[in-house]
């Protein structure tokens, strides 16, 4: 019986892992709710700063915001990567990573140079393994997307993008269609597209305006305000997008795991017992022939 | 039309107030403003502090706001609350740390690294030993 005991330790181990796929499932489940939530809630805030921002490129202002300024040449690129901080996620990182190097291959081919903005453990550790320029971090973000972490991060790509170290700026991340579907997707991010603008306010659609704003106290520092706000924002709701990513394709990897846990149970099982009868047909027949043999 | 205007209070993590207002008054960085309808476009920070709404039939609200900008436009005034305590100092620090963090993690490589080559080899371990879990089985 020594096969029999080998497979019963096998359907035990394996019930304990389909334990665990089980347990990290609900978790996510629950999870996913919150952050399907965050990034609901966080939806206002970018609607309205995207309003006045077109407002703001609608009306006749006395300053022009560098980060509304295309650049003629472009030598220099920077990139933001949004990951998750764990794995056990399926594809979802590997995915946008994919995009992304294949994104920076290109670029490269160009004669471009790219430097990049990592948030989330995942995406550092690949782009420290694969040798890229990584000029700022975030990692640790935990469930609750804090903006106060993200602050510091971003604000290294926008300073680098108004002193002329980057003439581009990109954000990669998962976009959340819906539980069972994440995308990966790529935006400009500087400049800020007058398209971009124009096709978000669609709002509001008066003819452009001849007026300008009351600013207190300057426009410069004003503008300059929103204009980080602004990207901020957008950041902020990539990260609240790729976390409501990550725990719905965590969910439905581990539901997964649970299934093929189910079957190589199944399987074991259906193994088990056949050596087990054919152990007992064995026996028997050893018993049978013995008993002729008397 | 004319006696009321939307308010809306959104922070980036969630939207505080929406709806409209007889009566607003907001603690600007050069002081207080009271915006009633029909006010001239403006756009302006606001320091932490309260902030004071006047609906119909109600009485008076206080909400607390932690910064942020102020976008005033005829029928429509906009509070955009920041979540973090922010000064140009401030995120100055943060900045500095990111990249510092970063900077590490390039020079040192260490921990992220060993982290990465533990993986690869573990799965490589796995594979082999799947591997001579199969040609076991066909031995058999």
């Amino acid at each position: 019986m020594a096969g029999s005991r080998e497979v019963r330790n096998k359907i035990k181990s394996v019930k304990n892992t389909q334990k665990i796929t089980r347990a990290m499932e609900m978790v996510a489940a629950s999870k996913m709710r919150k952050a399907q939530d965050r990034m609901k809630k966080a939806r206002p805030y970018g609607e309205k700063i995207r309003n006045v921002a077109a407002h703001m490129s609608r009306a006749n202002t006395e300053y022009r915001h560098p980060f509304l300024i295309e650049r003629d040449t472009v030598k220099r690129i920077g990139i933001i990567i949004v990951t998750s901080d764990k794995g056990l996620c399926g594809g979802l990182n590997t995915n946008v990573l994919r995009k992304a190097i294949n994104q920076m291959k290109a670029w490269q081919a160009d004669g471009e140079q790219i430097e990049v903005c990592c948030i989330g453990n995942k995406g550092l550790g690949f782009m420290s393994r694969i040798g890229a320029s990584v000029t700022s971090q975030v990692i640790g973000l935990g469930d609750t997307p804090d903006m106060e972490k993200l602050i510091g991060a971003v604000k290294v790509v926008l300073d680098g993008y108004t002193q002329d170290q980057f003439d581009r700026v990109y954000v990669f991340y998962n976009r959340f269609i819906n539980t069972m579907k994440q995308e990966p997707v790529m935006e400009q991010l500087l400049p800020l597209t007058d398209e971009r603008m124009q096709k978000e306010d669609q709002t509001n659609d008066k003819p452009k305006a001849t007026w300008d704003y009351i600013y207190e106290p300057e426009a410069k520092p004003v503008i300059d305000d929103i204009m980080v706000r602004y990207v901020e924002a957008l950041i902020y709701q990539a990260v609240t997008e790729n976390m409501a990513s990550e725990q719905s394709a965590r969910m439905v990897a581990m539901k997964a795991a649970s299934d093929n846990a189910g079957s190589v149970i199944d399987e074991l099982t259906l193994i088990y017992n056949k050596s087990r009868q054919a152990a007992i047909t064995k026996e028997l027949s050893e018993i049978v022939g013995g008993a002729a043999a008397v | 039309m004319g006696t009321i205007f939307h308010l809306d209070i959104v922070s980036a993590e969630e939207s505080i107030y929406s709806g409209p207002v007889e009566f607003l008054v907001a603690p600007a960085q050069m002081g207080e403003v009271g915006i009633y309808p029909r006010h001239t476009p403006m756009l302006t920070r606001i320091k932490s502090g309260m902030v004071r709404i006047k609906a119909q039939l109600k009485e008076e609200e206080l909400i607390y706001v932690s910064g942020g900008m102020l976008e005033v436009q005829p029928d429509i005034v906009t509070i955009l609350a920041d979540t973090a305590v922010r000064s140009h100092d401030l995120d100055e620090a943060k900045a500095i740390e990111a990249k510092r963090a970063a900077e590490e993690a390039m020079k040192s490589k260490e921990s992220e690294l060993d982290y990465a080559r533990a993986q690869a080899e573990l799965i490589e371990a796995m594979a082999q030993l799947a591997a001579i879990d199969k040609l076991r089985k066909r031995g058999h």
